[in-house]
């Protein structure tokens, strides 16, 4: 993948490699058509720890969230130019196959959309289609164990081959979760997992997202601060498409370097 | 006459609402009206019209009515014994008294027909006042009734409402009536034959005597032929339809561009457009003949009508039905299940068929369900391409026929409408009744269930 033509930007925008990077943005610039909707961004994301992306709404978050499993692929008036890697190996080579990145890099969306299969059946998907498991005690074992991973299993244990879309929103999101960890990825990508939810259930979702950060590369985009504060190691602030600011949760709320910053903290925008 | 009854209704409705309007109007200068001037010449339409539209008919019924009556007493009482005779004589004495009557018509007839055309017009002209007065007399109580209190927007509302409700009642009682007309026929038919061997018989041979000591003279009414041949036919076009239809429906929902799709499915729709007539000769002169060669190069004995050919066409006829519904609901799944599919790292084949397909298909099974039922209820390929001959066979190269085509076999030419021959068509056309009505009950039913998956 080129770079994109080199434009004059705030060096501060590329940061210096001092946490150990899982993954790597440089200069990542996309287009919608004509709208320049990401504007060089570089960016590093640690492993096994929670990196949050915030900012007002229509600056790209989203955007950026989905270059990082080229979920973006499926936009067909959507172009991505720069570079991003995972653990050093570039992601849009050519030559690499979008299918295991995907099975690398897993996603929670904003709405819960599981598939209208049984509760067994939706985590069971994506093992099945990497043949991760060899015979239906392992597939089992997979599926019991994510659903644990997701602290889902208490409450749906007895009811495994209900559909997955009765369940309740939070339930589902839940479900969303333990279908994403059971091809055992290493990032996980999450879109504002927690706007269809009501306060317990996001209670739930924030404990999960903490516990899973001993094993996962997790990146969330949120639009609550506090959700932010508590949840995330790392923050980075966009704004109309860039990069504003990013650094360690801690810095980045109690001492935002950038002025656009501490206004959207503040809440004196957004 | 009629015409210048309606021109001078037109003519009297936009006068009262021009006239009202206008009133209303410089009424509402002074003071503040509970309704716009507007409602005021609406209303007073309406009630010009609606009096005069329903004079006339009532007026025209009875007066016809009157006119036979009156006209008939001049003739020879003992030669209209029964309704199908005075029928004949009052056809007669009209033709006669429009001029297009024998030259050698009798005195009774020339009384008749003079009688006719004297109150015919007598009639017409009293018609046409009583409306007018009536027209003139509403108009008159509009022009009246304006008042700044007048609720005319609300009488116009209800107006409108019954006329609404008119309309419904009319579609509604019409459906009744061809039921329940159908059904009244095919009891009459189970008086002459009895169901088990209607419903059981193997044999179908709608032939009954006109004369007693006819050849063939007795008729055998056993559908079961008809209903293998419908199977069968039905079968061999959804065995068609189905797999293009559904296939087409997933290239255009997941993989066409919209260039491509925004052209396609509106010819895939033409086809839905073209006359099954044109269908038919193209089955019959085309598709047959090639399938009889075909098989006789096999070694195989191919009716030159057969099932076969009028199930192919059949199938290239309902495949707009398939494919346009199932596009319709495979788009209509959710993208965020294919976002989630994908985000998991699924291709696009499996996503279709492991996520997509399954969500979608209780509505497939729904557009399949009304494909079967058009395919049932279709009878020009049928005649055209597979024959009229009632054999009872399974096999798609014999020659075979169907429900409808019957119905309409038996029914063409002049016929005896109390023969079982002809009685056979209602209880036919009730079995094939039932049957689609079935399909499409059970159709709706899980369209219905699959509304409910995603709120
Ligand atoms: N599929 C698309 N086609 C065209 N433009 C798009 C598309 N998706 C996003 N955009 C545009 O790109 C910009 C960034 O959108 P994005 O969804 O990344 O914002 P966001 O930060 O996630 O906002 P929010 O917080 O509201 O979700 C917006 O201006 C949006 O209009
Ligand atoms: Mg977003």
């Amino acid at each position: 993948m080129s770079f994109a033509s080199p434009m004059i930007q705030e060096p501060a925008s590329v940061p210096e490699p001092a946490v150990a990077a899982k993954v790597a943005a440089r200069h990542v610039n996309v287009h919608y058509g004509e709208k320049h909707a990401l504007k060089d961004v570089s960016v590093d994301i640690p492993a096994r720890a929670v990196t949050s992306f915030i900012g007002p709404s229509g600056c790209g978050k989203s955007t950026f969230l989905r270059c990082i499993n080229r979920m973006n692929d499926t936009i067909p008036i959507c172009r991505v130019t720069g570079e991003i890697t995972i653990d050093g190996k570039d992601i849009y080579d050519p030559r690499l196959d979008v299918v295991l990145l995907r099975a690398r890099v897993g996603m929670v969306f904003q709405k819960p959309n599981p598939f209208p299969k049984s509760i067994y059946e939706n985590v069971a998907y994506g093992p099945r289609l990497h043949g991760m498991a060899k015979n239906k005690t392992e597939l089992d074992e997979i599926v019991v164990n994510s659903l644990k991973r997701a602290s889902l299993f208490e409450e749906v244990k007895d009811r495994l081959n209900d559909p997955g879309t009765g369940l309740s929103g939070g339930q589902q999101q839940r479900l969303c979760i333990a279908r994403a960890i059971a091809v055992s990825p290493e990032v996980i990508l999450m879109d504002e997992p927690c706007s269809a939810l009501d306060p317990i259930a996001t209670a739930k979702i924030e404990e999960l997202i903490d516990e899973l950060r001993s094993n996962f590369t997790i990146v969330i985009v949120t639009h609550s601060m506090q959700q932010a504060a508590r949840v995330s190691q790392r923050t980075a602030f966009f704004h109309l498409g860039s990069l504003v600011e990013e650094g360690s949760t801690e810095q980045i709320f109690t001492n935002p370097k950038d002025k656009r910053t501490q206004d959207y903290i503040t809440g004196r925008f957004g | 006459m009629t015409g210048l009854y309606y021109a001078l209704m037109v003519a009297l409705a936009l006068g009262a609402y021009f006239l009202v309007r206008a009133r209303a109007a410089a009424l509402a200068n002074g003071q503040t009206l509970h309704s716009r001037p507007n409602y005021h010449g609406l209303l007073a339409a309406a009630q010009v019209i609606l009096p005069m539209i329903l004079i006339h008919f009532a007026g025209s019924v009875l007066a016809a009515r009157f006119v036979e009556q009156q006209a008939l007493a001049a003739m020879d009482p003992a030669l209209l014994t029964d309704e199908l005779r005075r029928g004949a004589a009052f056809r007669e004495i009209r033709e006669f008294a429009i001029g297009r009557g024998a030259a050698n018509a009798t005195q009774a007839l020339q009384a008749g027909a003079a009688m006719y055309a004297y109150l015919s017009a007598l009639t017409n002209w009293a018609v046409l006042g009583l409306g007018l007065a009536v027209g003139i007399a509403m108009a008159l109580f509009s022009l009246r009734s304006i008042s700044s209190e007048f609720r005319a927007r609300n009488r116009f509302e209800r107006v409108v409402r019954y006329l609404l409700m008119a309309c419904a009642t009319v579609a509604v009682i019409t459906t009744i009536g061809i039921v329940f007309s159908v059904l009244f026929e095919t009891f009459r038919f189970f008086q002459k034959v009895s169901p088990i061997d209607f419903l059981f018989g193997t044999h179908w041979s709608p032939q009954t005597a006109i004369r007693a000591d006819q050849v063939g003279s007795s008729g055998s009414f056993g559908m079961v032929p008809l209903l293998v041949g419908t199977l069968l036919i039905s079968t061999i076009a959804i065995l068609v339809a189905g797999p293009i239809g559904l296939f087409a429906a997933i290239y255009m929902a997941e993989y066409a561009s919209p260039k491509f799709r925004a052209w396609a499915k509106p010819i895939l729709e033409i086809l839905a457009g073209i006359p099954t007539v044109v269908l038919g000769f193209f089955a019959a002169l085309t598709v047959a003949p090639m399938i009889r060669e075909v098989g006789t190069a096999l070694g195989l004995g191919v009716a030159s009508e057969s099932a076969l050919a009028a199930g192919l066409v059949m199938g290239i006829m309902i495949v707009p039905f398939v494919s346009s519904l199932s596009d319709d609901v495979i788009t209509a799944v959710p993208q965020s299940l294919r976002d989630g599919s994908y985000g998991m790292g699924a291709t696009r084949s499996e996503t279709i068929t492991k996520v997509v397909l399954p969500a979608a298909l209780p509505g497939i099974v729904s557009a399949f369900m009304l494909a079967i039922s058009r395919a049932v209820g279709e009878t020009m390929i049928v005649v055209m391409a597979a024959g009229l001959a009632a054999n009872l066979s399974f096999n798609p190269l014999d020659a075979v026929t169907t429900f409808t085509v019957q119905i309409k076999t038996i029914l063409v030419g002049d016929q005896e409408f109390d023969s079982a021959k002809t009685l056979a068509a209602f209880a036919l056309g009730f079995v094939l009744f039932f049957f689609t009505l079935t399909l499409n009950v059970i159709a709706l039913a899980i369209v219905r269930k699959y509304r409910e998956q995603y709120d």
